[in-house]
């Protein structure tokens, strides 16, 4: 919206030559995307902020007007903090607020431990193969997300594959309880997002210059030494973005801490869900949804920095 | 000792793989179960294939998610397109930093924040203008909202990659900008379009969470109702829903890829020819 008057001023101009034109042509291409963003993206975060600050109401939609138009023509803004104050007047927020922070850095370490050798063995391979290799860890992405978790599900209940094949093998006498736990959570999420982890680290891992580990295993250096020496420190770029396209999207994971967690794996993303689904108490949920954003904000902004990097080089 | 460490890894790429495949192909073989108990095995079976063509409710939650899908994918790559060419063909803009911004954060931003943010927003605009009202309208603009993100991505990536001496030339003619973009440019970035396009029809047919929010009472999509049939607990027809799904998804990324392939190498041949 902010834009407009700029296309207004952009118009009143582009009668005098050709350049002008041409001006005005790129703001054809310019303006759709940039305003239907803005519209649709951008402001909607300004109402949800705006409505954690309203109170429930029993009426369509269930929430009060900030402002109040007195019949002498004056405005009257009234804002409710106590939204907020609920927050940390009741535990729950709290405790879920930590253990999806929790849950998500040991999701992401769990996808970094496993995504890095893929990525690695994945950028030593030839270039055939790397493509195939490549084809088929993104593939699961391009199925369902929700079908997957579903799938997964059904390996690791109780009376899934995973324990069958388990007591058959006889390595346990008793199913195992990896449903509704912490480890089924971390499971999910580790297998939902492992394509995000591994795309990143494979882009920095393959640019790495080759010469640099010949040149210190001519120096007589063990290759483990190299590896801590040169690859890890050179590969940190695709690290922080992998790690962040993992961390950012499980803080506020709803369908796996759902399908596959118990009650008391409680994520600030189901939280949000029940006071918006089942309390119906959208002021609170707005204030819940702020707070999550104020938590993602730094790993964001870090995300995107190293993208708008990695985009100007 | 470098050989050790390449088959190290190459162990786990291939233990990663089966991770990430078996689940899958369990759910397939589950599909074809006799018995609706997921722990026994009741003899191969179609039933519930039956089953599924004869669920009116999925049936129809199936079409409107289509409907939504194919709208909302077509939405994506055109807005997709636009902000791609912005980002890589205009250097310098005020609002770039805005847009570059606003294509990446969808990426990442949780669902369950768009979702309610964008509802928010939606209700909003009901209170001030009367539109848009819950339902097929709200969620194809949410879909092309985080489509797009995706879409602008590739298509930029694929953009930069393009060679921009062909339509200099093709401007040298005589042509004139759109001309020339539509024709010699639009060629070179059209397996991004087509990939970005499928992957945005994917995406929006399997999105739960900012579909949940931003419909309103009378619509329910697919992953909706598959969402609550798997929280109520074994479903055998879910199977085979997701069997069909998955490997309807499967074979056409495959063949998309192979046709793409195929069409690279064809390009590349008819340069040389060219050069010749």
């Amino acid at each position: 919206m902010a834009l407009y008057p700029e296309h207004e001023s952009l118009r009143a101009q582009s009668n005098d030559g050709r350049h002008s034109l041409h001006r005005l042509n790129r703001w054809l291409i310019i303006f759709p995307p940039l305003a239907f963003l803005v519209v649709f993206f951008l402001v909607p975060f300004a109402f949800a902020f705006k409505i954690s600050f309203a109170q429930t109401a029993v009426h369509i939609p269930p929430f009060t007007d900030l402002v109040t138009h007195y019949s002498d023509g004056e405005l009257g803004i009234s804002l409710n903090f106590g939204n907020y104050a609920y927050l940390f007047t009741d535990n729950v927020y709290f405790i879920s607020y930590l253990y999806s922070i929790k849950t998500a850095f040991f999701a992401t370490i769990g996808c970094l431990l496993l995504g890095y050798p893929m990525a690695y063995a994945i950028a030593r391979s030839s270039k055939a193969t790397q493509n195939i290799l490549l084809l088929i860890i993104v593939l699961p992405f391009w199925t369902s997300f929700l079908l997957r978790v579903y799938a997964l599900e059904s390996i690791i209940r109780e009376g899934g594959l995973l324990n069958n094949v388990l007591l058959w093998l006889g390595v346990i006498k008793q199913p195992l309880q990896i449903m509704r736990t912490s480890f089924a959570v971390y499971l999910g999420i580790i297998y939902s997002y492992l394509p995000f982890m591994i795309l990143p680290l494979f882009a920095t891992l393959e640019k790495l210059d080759h010469t640099l580990l010949e040149a210190s295993a001519d120096l007589g250096m063990p290759p483990w030494k190299s590896f801590l020496a040169i690859t890890l420190p050179l590969s940190i770029p695709g690290i922080i973005a992998g790690s962040m396209l993992v961390f950012i999207p499980a803080i506020g994971e709803f369908v796996i801490p759902s399908l596959l967690g118990g009650p008391d794996n409680l994520m600030i993303g189901r939280v949000l869900w029940d006071e918006f689904f089942s309390n119906h108490d959208w002021p609170v949920a707005s204030a819940v949804a702020t707070m999550i954003l104020i938590l993602l904000a730094g790993p964001i902004a870090l995300y995107q920095y190293y993208n708008v990097k990695d985009m100007e080089q | 000792m470098t050989q050790g460490r390449f088959n190290l890894s190459f162990t786990i790429l291939l233990l990663g793989i089966a991770f990430l495949y078996i689940p899958m192909l369990v759910l397939i073989g589950y599909s074809f179960n006799g018995s609706p108990l997921a722990s026994v095995w009741g003899g191969f079976s179609t039933q519930w294939y039956g089953t599924l063509f004869h669920n009116r409710q999925i049936l129809e939650a199936g079409l409107l998610s289509l409907q939504i899908a194919l709208v909302a994918s077509t939405g994506a790559i055109l807005l997709g397109l636009l902000a791609a060419v912005s980002l890589v063909r205009f250097r310098r803009f005020p609002g770039r930093l805005l847009l570059t911004g606003m294509v990446n954060a969808p990426l990442v931003m949780p669902e369950i924040i768009t979702g309610i943010t964008q509802l928010l927003l939606f209700v909003s605009m009901v209170q001030l203008f009367g539109w848009p009202h819950r339902g097929f309208t709200t969620i194809v603009i949410s879909h092309i909202v985080f489509c797009s993100a995706y879409a602008t991505v590739t298509i930029q990536s694929r953009l930069i990659g393009a060679d921009r001496s062909l339509e200099e030339a093709a401007r040298d003619l005589g042509a004139t900008p759109v001309r020339a973009f539509i024709e010699v440019t639009l060629p070179l970035i059209m397996p991004a379009l087509a990939s970005s396009w499928l992957l945005s029809f994917m995406l929006s047919l399997d999105d739960i969470v900012i579909s949940s929010f931003v419909s309103g009472p009378s619509a329910s999509t697919l992953p909706m109702v598959i969402y609550s049939k798997v929280k109520l607990g074994v479903s055998p027809e879910i199977n085979a829903l997701g069997t069909l799904i998955i490997l309807t998804m499967g074979t056409g990324i495959v063949l998309a890829g192979i046709w793409m392939k195929k069409n690279e190498r064809q390009r590349l041949i008819d340069i040389q020819m060219a050069e010749q």
